[in-house]
């Protein structure tokens, strides 16, 4: 019987009522009295030095309040990096300025130049178009391997070289690995593009910047994942302000997708001239600045190479990757092809030996950092690729191939830092092999094949570091973070609660599902319980939302601090019944003392913590508001298998994806229907991503795919229903609700599944083609039929 | 967008009158001529909407069988009142963009524009249609001069599209991914006197005319009757969702489906 409230049950998202009826409060929604509006003057050019801003005819334009440039930000700080990679050979990665209006040098398409503020969006970009620029247009570099070799243009003229690092991992495994290589039965390799996204939020971002005189506080409006981080960055290292004179608000925000977990420069830039300007200063991207400027994902090119035995167990992997970090480091940039790629090389298997290599590198295009995965999908990729062409190669089965090699006993160490705690991959892959209905895929393929289309089936498995993550590790892997997350939490009088979480929602529904966890623990309903979010001034320090880590962080956080609730308020309970604390049992929101009738409700007990005539004053303060904030002891390590069932139209290319299947090993689950929906949107972005998505530069560092009449998105008709199951759960060893995240998980685990299935359409018919690059675009896939 | 005057004015004369401003245009649906000056691309001083001239709306069968269809007609409306008379039409007016752009966009504004992927331009040359202006006629044989080039004067108004109605049509395309225009579309149209097809979406000089598949069709109106037939690469476009081959090769594809489907 599915539970209708409390954990497991799936109420609707009560979220949805105010964003489905246009009473949601965006950024772009607050405005505020006398606000000026700013235009950013943005390089057309991907590379040039400039030579002068000329900004004399456009400051006399009507309504032009001031128009600012690089040199108005001397002597500010630079935009920062959140994490700092260490190399093979010890050495810190380069590291370049990145101020907040281009100063010296532009790098990318879409680099701010100048900022004009003026009375209004379009007085600012009517005088925008007056100044006048003089830049020397310079030889860009897009190509990464072009970009380190000698004698390439430099993006950064104070580094070396556009390498920012060469990360190695586990530098001392590089010997027995090499061994293992020259030993093997068998080495199977594969060279590979993960594909350049764009993350497109349906919100694009917004900053409103305030500055009271009066009382010398900043504040930032902005459509930010994660606001105490951005209070940190910006105030700490960028402007200056002391936390306690800044207050940064992420209300509603449309997506993120983890394009709005870093700090960007226009962020900075409209708290710096509201100050300067004693004004608030707003600024709106408009679509195709976002294509432009919010930092884009993915983009790597790999070779991977696995060697197995003569009995085709898997003895070595060996990976060397070229990752893009565009012309500045954005904050979690460095992080992404290492910590958060590197440790998921074993993915499900017993491999055990692993050297992964990555050269990370300045090019001139906007700077890629994380998206939805964030080095997991890449990881994911390269290895259930790789696997699947091994299983070809040899002729065997490639699920038969994977459970040979599957981990299957817990906890698990693998070679590449990581302790994996709890999962079952083969009763993930039973599960695929049911609800994915692979009993009835011959009778579909020949069905396909009488209409003249081939069909192909493929899978794959994936695992997932997330609950990013006990402090004290990432601090060694060079974070400049701690990863915890904090929670108060407010009883009130009559009994509701407020919880104020340093997770952020936008979109994943932590107001419907929190809440069922605290109902659950009091026995109260769900409609009892409120979550705040979103803003410094009214939330404890917190790390925000990103690589799924609300649930398993923020609500561990939760749950702790409605312990130290329960536990006083059984004090204040056993107090008024006269009854020792030990003996006080809560259930359904009501204390009672073990074997006798006597018992007080819930709503009994908050009046007196706040009403406390009858109280032990002398034990325990009056009041129920707890703090706690939560270090996850490790990640948690999400799991499961894949399946995608394509036809391909041999005399066009074009895929279709007629099925699709998931079954994830998530732990516990709150809420399977919030679950569901998670799922589907990663794998509708995975399926993007496989089929349809391609962020491309020219030559020269254009963005060619720069709106939506070139960067196709998934629409509604371009993915099928999904068979979606949950039901395999080996809970998480180390956070109270044994949960281990779901957000990411779909668009880790599609993209190899889809990729999969058209190869083994392809070979059905007798084609000899092993690997398509994404997107598989008919075009693509029609070349390779016709090979 | 910077700013400009309005004008909507009720007949064709007025309009034409308001044209004759230093750089004024006429405004049909806006589909595209809006997003352009809203990317500061385009800056009319004043723009003259069509919408309110009764005149200009609208589907209607001639005595001499064929299909006039007022320059201003949406897409949805063509969709809805074509059906009838000429499926074919209807059908590729049915997927043209999404709702939204069909209850605004007009055939007018559509054949004015000459978009090289749009689908109207490959149903007016397939169908020998005739453009009318406010101030003649033009066939579509001689009205359509390359990329967003058309035989348009400046000022000069479609006031309506004049479309003979053949025995059997059909139109295939074949979306681009991002846009869902055409990366290419075919028209097919065969007639008493003999069958034009008609491509958009693939070449360099905008739609044309495939007459070798035009020959062997007229002989035998069959799908094989393409096979061995090619169109040269060398004169298609390319970027970065096909290559010019891949262009070339759909045409051959979509002709033979086309003509399969003719109804
Ligand atoms: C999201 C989207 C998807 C689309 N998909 C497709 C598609 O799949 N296939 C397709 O074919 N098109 C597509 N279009 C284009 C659409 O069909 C437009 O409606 C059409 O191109 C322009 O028609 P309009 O009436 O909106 O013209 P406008 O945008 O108003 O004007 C376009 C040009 O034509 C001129 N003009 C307008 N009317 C006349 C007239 N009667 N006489 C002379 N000049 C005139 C204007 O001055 C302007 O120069 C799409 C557009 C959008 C926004």
């Amino acid at each position: 019987m599915p539970k209708d409230s409390g954990i497991g049950a799936s109420p609707k998202r009560r979220e949805d009522l105010r964003f489905l009826t246009g009473t949601g409060n965006y950024t772009d929604d607050i405005n505020l009295s006398g606000q000026a509006y700013v235009h950013f003057l943005r390089s057309d050019v991907a590379h040039g030095k400039i030579n002068g801003i000329d900004t004399t005819a456009a400051a006399a334009m009507p309504g032009v309040v001031r128009i600012f440039t690089g040199a108005d930000f001397e002597g500010v700080g630079s935009i920062p990096c959140g994490w700092q990679v260490t190399d093979r050979h010890g050495q810190p990665m380069q590291e370049p300025a990145h101020p907040v209006l281009a100063q010296g040098k532009v790098r990318y398409v879409g680099d701010a130049i100048a900022a004009v503020v003026a009375d209004t969006a379009e007085q600012a970009r009517d005088a925008a178009e007056a100044i006048e620029l003089d830049i020397e247009e310079l030889p860009a570099v897009i190509d990464m391997k072009e970009a380190v070799k000698d004698g390439a243009p430099k993006v950064h003229d104070d580094l070396t070289s556009n390498l920012c690092y060469d990360w190695g991992f586990v530098e001392e495994n590089k010997p027995a690995v090499e061994e293992a290589f020259a030993k093997a039965a068998h080495v199977t390799t594969l060279e590979l593009v993960n594909n350049r996204l764009v993350a497109n939020p349906m919100e694009p971002r917004v900053a409103v910047g305030d500055f009271n005189r009066a009382t010398g506080e900043s504040t930032l409006y902005s459509t930010s994942q994660n606001p105490h981080v951005i209070r940190l960055l910006m105030g700490a290292f960028v402007l200056g302000i002391p936390e306690h004179k800044l207050r940064v608000i992420a209300p509603d925000v449309g997506g993120g997708f983890g394009t709005k977990i870093f700090h960007y420069a226009e962020e900075a830039f409209c708290t710096f001239a509201a100050k300067a300007l004693n004004r608030a200063v707003k600024w709106t991207s408009t679509r195709s600045e976002a294509f432009m400027t919010d930092a884009h994902g993915r983009d790597h090119v790999t070779k991977i190479e696995l060697a197995l035995d003569a009995d085709n167990n898997f003895t070595a992997l060996r990976t060397d990757t070229y990752a893009n970090m565009g012309a500045y480091l954005s904050t979690f940039a460095p992080s992404v092809p290492t910590w958060l790629h590197g440790t998921l090389m074993a993915g499900n298997y017993k491999t055990p030996l692993i050297y992964v290599n990555v050269k990370a590198v300045f090019t001139n295009t906007v700077p890629v950092d994380a998206y939805r995965g964030a080095g997991r999908p890449e990881a994911t990729f390269q290895l259930e690729r790789v696997i699947d062409k091994a299983a070809r190669e040899l002729g065997v089965d490639p699920i038969a191939l994977r459970r040979q090699n599957f981990i299957t006993e817990f906890p698990y160490a693998t070679p590449v830092a990581v302790e994996y705690d709890t999962g079952d991959y083969n009763a993930t892959m039973d599960k695929l092999i049911e609800v994915a209905d692979f009993a009835g895929f011959e009778a579909r393929r020949a069905e396909s094949q009488q209409n003249g289309k081939l069909r192909g089936l493929g899978v794959n498995c994936y695992i997932e570091a997330c609950g990013i993550a006990p402090s004290n590790l990432v601090g060694q892997l060079g974070a400049r973070a701690g990863l915890y997350e904090s929670a108060t939490v407010r009883v009130n009088a009559t009994g509701g609660l407020v919880v104020m979480t340093g997770s952020h929602s936008h979109g994943q529904g932590h107001e419907t599902s929190f809440p069922q966890v605290i109902a659950d623990m009091i026995g109260i309903d769900e409609s009892m319980v409120e979550i705040v979010h979103g803003d410094t001034a009214n939330t404890p320090m917190g790390m925000g939302t990103y690589g799924s880590r609300s649930l398993a962080v923020g609500g561990s956080a939760m749950v702790r601090a409605t312990e130290k609730i329960i536990a006083k308020a059984k004090k204040i309970a056993a107090h008024i019944l006269e009854a020792s604390d030990a003996d006080i049992e809560l259930k359904d929101g009501q204390f009672s003392v073990a074997g006798t009738d006597k018992s007080l409700a819930w709503g009994d007990v908050t009046l007196a913590a706040y009403v406390p005539h009858n109280y032990p004053l002398e034990d325990i303060e009056p009041g129920l508001e707890e703090t706690a904030f939560y270090d996850p002891a490790n990640f948690t390590y999400p799991s499961g298998a894949y399946a995608c069932e394509v036809e391909v139209d041999p005399e066009t290319g074009k895929v279709t994806i007629e099925r699709f299947a998931a079954a994830d090993d998530f732990g516990n689950i709150v809420n399977p229907m919030i679950v569901d929906g998670q799922v589907h949107g990663g794998i509708g972005q995975g399926i993007g991503q496989a089929l349809l998505e391609g962020c491309v530069y020219d030559e020269n560092g254009q963005l060619l795919s720069a709106s939506y009449m070139d960067y196709a998105m998934p629409r509604a008709d371009d993915v099928p229903f999904y068979q979606v199951d949950h039901s395999c759960q080996t809970p998480c060893t180390h956070n109270p609700l044994g949960v281990k995240g779901c957000g990411e998980a779909g668009a880790i685990g599609s993209p190899p599944a889809v990729v999969n299935a058209v190869v083994d359409a392809l070979q059905s018919a007798g084609k000899d083609v092993t690997h398509i690059d994404m997107p598989l675009t008919p075009n693509r896939v029609w070349s390779a039929l016709n090979s | 967008m910077y700013n400009f005057e309005f004008e909507k004015p009720a007949t064709i004369a007025d309009a034409v009158a308001a044209l004759g401003a230093e750089d004024a245009q006429a405004l049909g649906g806006g589909q595209t001529l809006l997003p352009t000056m809203k990317q500061r691309l385009a800056m009319p001083s004043k723009l003259v909407s069509l919408s309110g001239i009764g005149e200009m709306q609208g589907v209607c069968r001639e005595d001499d069988g064929s299909l006039a269809i007022g320059g201003a007609t949406t897409h949805a409306t063509v969709a809805a009142e074509a059906a009838a008379h000429y499926p074919a039409l209807a059908d590729l007016a049915s997927h043209i963009g999404d709702p939204a752009v069909r209850n605004r966009g007009t055939i007018g504004g559509s054949l004015a524009n000459n978009d090289p992927a749009a689908c109207y331009p490959a149903a007016a040359l397939g169908s020998g249609a005739t453009i009318v202006t406010n101030a003649r006629e033009i066939a579509a044989d001689d009205y359509f001069q390359g990329l967003f080039t058309t035989a348009l004067e400046e000022g000069e108004i479609i006031t309506s599209v004049r479309f003979p109605v053949p025995e059997a049509a059909n139109y295939q395309k074949f979306v681009q991914p991002a846009s869902r225009f055409a990366m290419v579309g075919v028209f097919v149209a065969k007639f008493v006197d003999g069958v034009r097809v008609a491509v958009t979406g693939a070449s360099e000089e905008g739609v044309f005319r495939w007459s070798e598949a035009e020959a062997a069709l007229g002989a035998s109106f069959t799908a094989d009757a393409v096979d061995g037939l090619t169109v040269d690469a060398a004169g298609m476009m390319a970027d970065i969702h096909a290559t010019k081959e891949y262009r070339a090769h759909l045409i051959g594809v979509l002709t033979k489906r086309a003509v399969a489907a003719a109804s």
